[in-house]
């Protein structure tokens, strides 16, 4: 088995921005440490002289003319939004006390 | 003619009779409304109906009757994957987070098909975020198999599969990120086509992983699927990886495929790695009933080997998550999506909202991108997943130096049941082992229906081109796809039990 801690865990989910619950820590140790197992098999396919693929039909310098395009309106932007003042998305603070 | 008779006839057929005027696209766009309301209560293949659809039509027919000259396909009706944005109708991808939210702009293949007429029905039922080979992992509920409503539809694209199959539509849009199109289609005895990537504009689709994620369609017939893709394909200024080429027509190469019945000059590769134990063994007998039948209609039968295929799907379960990770860091609770009111920073409400938004699975596969990305063990699984990216493309390279097309199983069984591997993601994953290798390459996809299993219910054959050669898909398909109708007595989804009850 791999080595997948609780900790290791809290510490993903904290990176990922998901409050995870106890039981969700729990069963992600598990699930997780089994799904690394199954997957670490791809560093014994292969060796140092292979590049690595990132894109499966590579392009390069893709541009567009420097025009105005149509853009959203500022009630289309803010529609789906939670919360916003008709000019800015409304959030609660960005810093906590401790900062 | 009966509205139910509407629901049967192919888009092709359809639109031929729309284009003469025997039907109006109001009558054709209810008959399917009609059909929708009588059996999706039982099946769940839509999340929304789209309430404005008749009014659609009903504008299609005006500009018909004023002498105007429309696309071949206007007026036909369409299901649309809830992956896709639309106006006007929510878009959610299958997840809470996104629940109710309503797009200020269309995808482009939702664009194209509303500029060519056609009339969308509503939104499909999907896997959360397309994460998924079973469409169980919708946020609202699963969307059962219209052969078997005890089965699976596949997924992620189980509501656009089912929907076609159970003549809700006769065409629908899917995406295809490790199979999403090809295995839910290969399940419900259905059509559909994964393009080259590059080759329909991801724009407007909700991202799952960039680099895999692609649009296409979904249908009952070879010449539908053409149809469809021949209006939504082509170069979009929005997607910065679509594809600057010119494409011949598929519906054209479908329609002469069908028409010559013969695969004679035509190289087909059987892969060896995915001929083996693995498939079960009614699926295995269907495709060796295949394999020969292409052989009867001239084609030229050749192994292919690729033997890093073996590692296909340990590599797509680091670089999908990896690339969703990132994708889904979008849903911050600040400018659209699910906002769960709680004290605290921004942080800890986009926490909580993410939390009370994403189902398990997202958030497995979150954690495991994240981890995947994590410094120390970045190089071993991601790095080596790009490397094994490298060597899946070089062994396509290899077989289609050998071969013009390549065929497999679509999927490795038939459509298993509703609940049988919800609580084992690395069986569910398993699935995926036939399908997950053309997203790595980038390489189009087809999965057209190839008989029954023991258990009465749909195998698929999957055909494989290289880069840019979709139309050796359409025109290969077409011919198989004709000659097993000529043995069945006409193309199997008409052979699926009829749908009794259940009104929506």
């Amino acid at each position: 088995m791999s080595d997948i801690t609780r900790e290791q865990v809290e510490h993903l989910a904290g990176l990922s921005r998901i409050a995870l619950t106890d039981e969700e820590i729990e069963s992600l140790t598990t699930e997780l440490s089994a799904i690394v197992d199954a997957i670490a098999k791809v560093s014994e396919a292969v060796g140092d002289d292979v590049p690595a693929t990132s894109h499966p039909v590579p392009l390069a310098n893709v541009t567009r003319p420097d025009v105005e395009g149509a853009t959203l309106s500022h009630a289309e932007a803010f529609a789906g939004a939670p919360s916003h003042d008709g000019e800015r998305f409304r959030v609660s603070a960005i810093l906590g006390e401790e900062q | 003619m009966t509205s139910q008779d509407l629901t049967r006839s192919s888009g092709a057929e359809l639109a031929g009779l729309l284009a003469a005027g025997d039907v109006s696209s109001v009558e054709a766009t209810q008959a399917h409304l009609d059909r929708i309301a009588a059996v999706d209560g039982e099946l769940h293949a839509f999340l929304h109906v789209n309430a404005g659809a008749l009014d659609e039509a009903r504008a299609i027919d005006d500009r018909r009757a004023a002498g105007e000259r429309l696309h071949e396909l206007a007026g036909a009706p369409v299901a649309i994957k809830d992956v896709l944005c639309t106006i006007g109708m929510p878009s959610t991808s299958g997840s809470r987070i996104l629940e109710g939210w309503v797009p200020p702009y269309d995808a482009t293949p939702v664009a194209r098909l509303k500029a060519a007429g056609l009339v969308a029905l509503g939104k499909t039922n999907m896997d959360e975020f397309a994460m998924g080979s079973s469409t169980e992992h919708s946020a609202y509920g699963p969307t059962r198999n219209p052969w078997d409503l005890e089965r699976i539809p596949g997924g992620s694209g189980g509501g656009s599969a089912a929907a076609v199959a159970a003549f809700e539509a006769p065409f629908a849009l899917g995406s295809d990120t490790g199979g999403s199109i090809r295995q839910p289609a290969a399940v419900t005895g259905s059509v559909g086509v994964k393009p080259t990537y590059g080759g329909v504009s991801r724009y407007g689709a909700i991202a799952l992983a960039s680099s895999l994620d692609q649009v296409g369609p979904v249908s009952r017939t070879v010449l539908d699927s053409a149809l469809i893709h021949d209006v939504i394909g082509g170069h979009d200024p929005h997607d910065s990886t679509s594809l600057q080429r010119e494409w011949p027509s598929f519906a054209a190469a479908a329609r002469e495929g069908a028409a010559s019945g013969s695969l004679a000059g035509l190289k087909v590769g059987v892969i060896r790695e995915l001929d083996t134990d693995g498939i079960a063994a009614d699926v295995a007998a269907r495709f060796h009933e295949t394999v020969a039948l292409i052989e009867r209609a001239g084609g030229e039968v050749v192994e292919v080997s690729m033997p890093s295929v073996e590692y296909a799907v340990a590599a797509y379960y680091l670089i999908l998550p990896a690339e969703a990770s990132s994708n889904l860091a979008r849903f911050d609770s600040v400018r659209f999506g699910l906002r769960v009111e709680q004290g605290g920073t921004v942080e800890d409400v986009m926490a909580a909202s993410r939390e009370a938004g994403f189902g398990p699975e997202v958030k497995r596969r979150i954690i495991l991108g994240t981890y995947a990305l994590s410094a120390g063990y970045y190089d071993a699984y991601y790095g080596s997943a790009q490397q094994v990216r490298t060597l899946i493309q070089r062994d396509f390279d290899a077989a289609f130096a050998q071969a013009d097309v390549l065929v497999s199983p679509s999927a490795p069984t038939t459509a298993f049941r509703l609940g049988e591997k919800i609580d084992d993601p690395l069986a569910m994953y398993a699935n995926d082992i036939t399908t997950i290798p053309a997203n790595l390459a980038g390489i189009p996809g087809m999965s057209i229906p190839m008989g029954l299993g023991d258990d009465g219910l749909p195998v698929g054959l999957q055909l494989l081109a290289p880069h840019f050669e979709d139309v050796r898909l359409y025109r290969a398909g077409a011919t198989i796809e004709a000659l097993l109708a000529e043995q069945w007595g006409g193309i199997l989804a008409t052979k699926a039990p009829a749908l009794t009850g259940g009104a929506r």
